[in-house]
């Protein structure tokens, strides 16, 4: 495992956070996103919630520099982070991913070194180490050659988890990594989230399945185009505020 | 019956050519497959005949310089063209290239006759890569490796951009920029393959030497200098059985590639038709 790099750790004490303040997302006219703050520390998963439309993907989308914020500050270790931090990794969700391109398992976690190698520096002992540590993390050592497509869903899944590691990223922003996997591939998932948290992994995922958040996560923020409410699982996850949040007219995607 | 023809000038320079030519077109020919854009492909190579014609009108004289400029103006003119129609949100992208780049080759095919060139229209149709002089070759080389050298030093921002194009922006990949240079790079590439092949073969030449590697491999790296290789070694071997049965050997080029593009169909072990079927 990648641990020199993560000497914060839930079990510490001393935290890394991420501070999230009043940030707005437009797209074109629509408000996507409006006057969101949050503040998290790493050792955490934390759940995004709410219906379709309220803006999950984008505030993952906002915290890794993939859509411009319109307004508001996000702070991580106290550094205001302008536009994308090396240390935030970005998962895509699965229909996003052009899964036929020729790519193997371990060119795609090679991507992750890539921050590091900038542009024309060769791959070095350490990047190749980077990588091979990274699969052997998510069990993927077998799987290195296959092509992408030719993976399960939770293999997907491991496989940008991985290209994650590589990068040795602190922050980890999925965007609903459970969504199509069976019963099985959600635990394995679970689990590895859990493990990546406790080593001192901050993981933001949205998720849309309420049963399952008191499992997998510690912290959960509802969005409906506003933050709704913040706070460890067992406080927001009550019958009223699932109500309420979920009764509410959905906003347009 | 070989040996005759390697000792021959005319045979020597057309090998020669062949070889760059196919080799760096067929190393591009990897982004066109990560592209998937081997249609819009088709649609600019047919755009270079009128551009080339426009060329000779303006200069009044045909030199390789102001067939490709001229093409690549065409090139430039027609692509961009089609994603200014396609902002209006009515017609589509390729709908509109479909519409622009026929009636580019309309014009080119009307106006070529017209023009006093010694040239005829079929050579830049089908090309004549016996009929190439040193200048050529120097052309051919020159591109090719212009090619080669910009796109093994931007290898990685070309890769991320095709293939997260967000994630790539977000990493300071200016995306829109190499988004442009593959597409420069693609003209010239088409370009350079004018004399071999001419401009409706130029396709062939740019897509299937990758495609037919994409079948045999999963390795991204493979399908840049395998498809080198087989553009390559692919065109030199159709330069020299073109000569045995006496047909040109732009066509030649091409068949031996669509062939080799069949064969890989059939029997690459993995992805052919005659694989074991995988679970």
């Amino acid at each position: 495992m990648i641990e020199a790099h993560h000497e914060c750790c839930a079990h510490h004490g001393h935290h890394h956070e991420l501070v999230i303040e009043n940030v707005s997302v437009n797209y074109r006219r629509v408000m996507a996103l409006a006057d969101v703050s949050i503040a998290t520390s790493c050792g955490n998963r934390v759940a995004l919630i709410g219906p379709n439309g309220a803006g999950k993907s984008t505030l993952l989308k906002a915290i890794a520099g993939l859509v411009p914020r319109t307004s508001g500050t996000i702070r991580w270790r106290g550094t205001a982070v302008k536009k994308w931090s090396r240390e935030f990794a970005y998962l895509p969700q699965r229909e996003e991913v052009d899964w036929s391109f020729p790519i193997t398992v371990r060119g795609l976690v090679e991507m992750g070194r890539y921050p590091q190698t900038g542009w024309w520096r060769a791959f070095s002992n350490a990047d190749s180490e980077a990588v091979d540590r990274a699969l052997e993390a998510l069990a993927l050592q077998d799987l290195q050659d296959r092509q992408i497509r030719e993976l399960s869903g939770g293999q997907q899944q491991r496989t940008f988890l991985a290209r994650a590691l590589a990068q040795e990223a602190h922050v980890l922003l999925l965007d609903e990594p459970f969504t199509g996997l069976d019963r099985n591939a959600s635990q394995l998932l679970g689990d590895l989230l859990a493990k990546l948290a406790h080593e001192g992994r901050l993981v933001i995922a949205s998720h849309h399945d309420l049963n399952t958040v008191p499992n997998l996560f510690d912290e959960a923020l509802v969005l409906a185009t506003r933050a709704l409410a913040f706070g460890p699982v067992s406080e927001i996850l009550t019958p009223e505020m699932i109500e309420r949040t979920f009764s509410e007219p959905s906003v347009q995607d | 019956m070989i040996t005759e023809l390697l000792t021959n000038p005319f045979y020597q320079r057309a090998l020669v050519t062949a070889g760059f030519i196919g080799f760096a077109n067929g190393f591009f020919s990897g982004f066109v497959v990560l592209r998937r854009n081997a249609l819009s492909v088709s649609a600019l190579s047919h755009t270079m005949l009128p551009g080339i014609a426009l060329g000779i009108f303006l200069t009044g004289s045909l030199s390789q310089w102001n067939a490709f400029f001229g093409a690549l103006f065409a090139a430039l003119l027609v692509g961009l063209g089609s994603v200014a129609v396609a902002r209006g949100n009515r017609v589509e992208q390729g709908t509109a290239l479909a519409v622009l780049y026929t009636a580019a080759f309309a014009t080119g095919i009307a106006l070529l006759p017209k023009l006093d060139t010694r040239q005829e229209l079929e050579h830049w149709l089908f090309g004549d890569i016996i009929a190439v002089g040193n200048a050529d070759i120097w052309i051919a080389f020159g591109i090719g490796a212009f090619i080669l050298l910009v796109t093994n030093l931007l290898m990685r921002p070309i890769l991320l951009t095709l293939f997260e194009p967000n994630v790539a922006a977000a990493q300071g990949v200016p995306v829109r920029f190499i988004q442009y240079l593959i597409f420069t790079l693609l003209v010239m590439a088409l370009v350079s393959s004018l004399q071999a092949v001419g401009c409706v073969l130029s396709v062939g030449l740019l897509v299937t030497p990758a495609a037919t590697v994409s079948l045999l491999t999963d390795r991204t790296s493979a399908l840049f200098w395998g498809g080198g290789l087989i553009g390559g070694i692919g065109s030199m071997l159709a330069v020299l059985v073109s000569g045995k049965f006496g047909i040109a050997p732009g066509p030649a080029i091409v068949i031996v590639l669509g062939l080799l593009f069949v064969l890989a169909y059939l029997f690459s072990p993995k992805y052919g038709l005659m694989a074991p079927k995988r679970g």
